[in-house]
């Protein structure tokens, strides 16, 4: 990465507070460059959803600035900023709200004014990357939990965003979703910013984490490093899962493009 | 996962009457009921011909009897109340099976019971010939306010997730050894009921946030639009047409 790039994403002495007086953020400063990975860790509470809903401009920060790809995020901005900031929420079933797969993949680009062939190419190409293509007439309701929170990844793709922002995305999936949302992800060209509690999963998509604890950020370093400082996890209410062991070797598995996640039977 | 109801009341088929774009069926609909309405009561022969004529648009679509009759029964409400008036309604009294009965409630029960079942049989037929998302496609093509298609669509799509939701909260009750017979049961129910309505409510508001984040501004993109030819609007006029003659016979002949 060099520096002189516009980064994805530059978060500067961001602070909010709830109407109600709760202080979630004070004053977080984050950069993440383009084509970066991002794990955004940190317990209950720390902020996580808070900072996330500055990113798109449905929270407008009290103190601080938000930028996406050079782009302040205000008020006069917000459909671009909702353009280059896609955010995939934890329930599926919040996401995807149209009658179909295909309807809803829509919805965003069609929000910016696409029509026609560009839309049909614009949804066809993200079902694609997802492998979901042959769900397209399907109601989301009747698609697995891993398949709808595929379809919810479709959806922010196929608004053509600088950064997808993904909630919790391996929350509720049994391990072969799990695997292959991986592969999914990890097969995309974008800027991934991912909220999860799952360490492993942390590790395995994303080079470097962010700990965000009692609204600031007080870790950021290669993952690997962060899940080996026991001293680090304890303080801030991270824990890795029984009998898993960070410095473990992973084995250098081809990903991406060399299986299509799609072809797995729900 | 349950199909939910909004699913269930359409049934798959390639009959001529599912082929027809829906937004002319729903106007044919709309159309064979007002005129139904506007027939005087007391023509009792021209109900016997409306019947008559969905019972034709049910052959031609291939819905089985038993599948309207068991739709039927979101009617019992108002047949119950149509079967009240004749002993509630006042007025010269006729003797029917050594009862006395109002003759004004009699007839106003039978014009509730006749209009209220063909209107209700032909929206069954309605729903069974096209799917959900083709009749929000038609309430679309047919100018209905913008508002009301989106309340209908977040209808059919969350109908299943909430129905979902009910029935994991009864099956968590009842494995906690709640017994639907106790006396206390109403309560329990009602205040399940009202979980419910704030779990909707909050999904509700996720749900706007996820819209907005992919750049909502208050109108939901239209839906592909169906095309209808000459012969399709002909095919779906042939109902409430020949509806429309039989009541203006039914005026004529008072």
């Amino acid at each position: 990465m060099t520096p002189s790039v516009v980064p994805s994403l530059d978060v500067e002495g961001l602070a909010f507070a709830y109407p109600d007086g709760h202080q979630a953020l004070y004053g977080v400063n984050l950069r993440i460059e383009r084509g970066e990975r991002v794990a955004l860790l940190g317990p209950n509470g720390a902020g996580k959803t808070t900072l996330v809903l500055h990113l798109n401009g449905i929270l407008s920060a009290g103190a601080g600035t938000v930028t996406v790809a050079g782009l302040p995020v205000a008020k006069q901005n917000l459909l671009e900023i909702r353009r280059r900031v896609g955010i995939v929420f934890q329930d599926p079933d919040d996401q995807l709200f149209m009658p179909t797969v295909r309807d809803d993949v829509a919805f965003g680009p069609a929000n910016l004014g696409l029509s026609g062939s560009d839309l049909d190419d614009r949804v066809h190409l993200a079902l694609s990357q997802v492998g979901m293509l042959e769900f397209a007439d399907r109601p989301p309701h009747h698609l697995s939990f891993g398949q709808r929170r595929r379809v919810a990844v479709a959806t922010v793709l196929a608004m053509g965003p600088e950064i997808v922002v993904l909630d919790e995305p391996s929350s509720n999936l049994d391990p072969a979703s799990r695997r292959e949302l991986a592969e999914v992800l990890l097969s995309l060209d974008v800027t991934l910013l991912m909220i999860t509690h799952d360490l492993p999963y942390a590790l395995e998509l994303c080079p470097r984490s962010v700990v965000l604890s009692e609204g600031v950020i007080v870790a950021d370093a290669p993952t690997r490093d962060v899940l080996a400082d026991p001293d680090l996890l304890a303080a801030h209410r991270l824990e890795l899962p029984f009998g898993f062991d960070p410095r473990t070797p992973v084995p250098n598995v081809p990903r991406g493009g060399t299986t299509s996640p799609g072809t797995v039977p729900a | 996962m349950g199909a939910g109801h909004v699913h269930r009341l359409y049934r798959h088929g390639h009959t001529p009457v599912h082929r027809l774009p829906a937004h002319v069926k729903l106007l044919a609909l709309v159309g064979f009921v007002f005129v139904v309405v506007a027939t005087p009561r007391e023509a009792f022969w021209a109900f016997g011909v409306y019947a008559v004529l969905l019972g034709a648009v049910a052959v031609i679509a291939a819905v089985p009897a038993r599948f309207i009759l068991r739709r039927m029964v979101v009617e019992i409400p108002f047949v119950v109340f149509a079967l009240l008036l004749p002993f509630l309604a006042v007025g010269p009294q006729v003797e029917v099976l050594g009862l006395s009965l109002s003759e004004d409630g009699l007839l106003a029960g039978w014009n509730i019971l006749a209009k209220g079942t063909l209107g209700v049989v032909a929206s069954i037929l309605l729903a069974a010939t096209t799917d959900a998302r083709a009749l929000l496609m038609a309430m679309q093509r047919l100018r209905v306010p913008p508002v009301l298609v989106e309340i209908t669509s977040f209808m059919v799509r969350y109908a299943d997730v909430i129905a979902d939701e009910m029935r994991r909260m009864k099956i968590a009750r009842e494995s906690r050894g709640f017994e639907p017979t106790r006396r206390r049961a109403l309560q329990v129910v009602a205040s399940s009921a009202g979980a419910l309505f704030i779990r909707s409510y909050e999904r509700g508001e996720r749900v706007h946030l996820a819209m907005l984040s992919r750049g909502y501004n208050g109108r939901l993109p239209s839906l592909e639009v169906q095309q209808a030819s000459a012969s399709a609007w002909v095919a779906a006029a042939a109902l409430p047409a020949t509806a429309l003659v039989v009541s203006v016979l039914a005026w004529m002949s008072l």
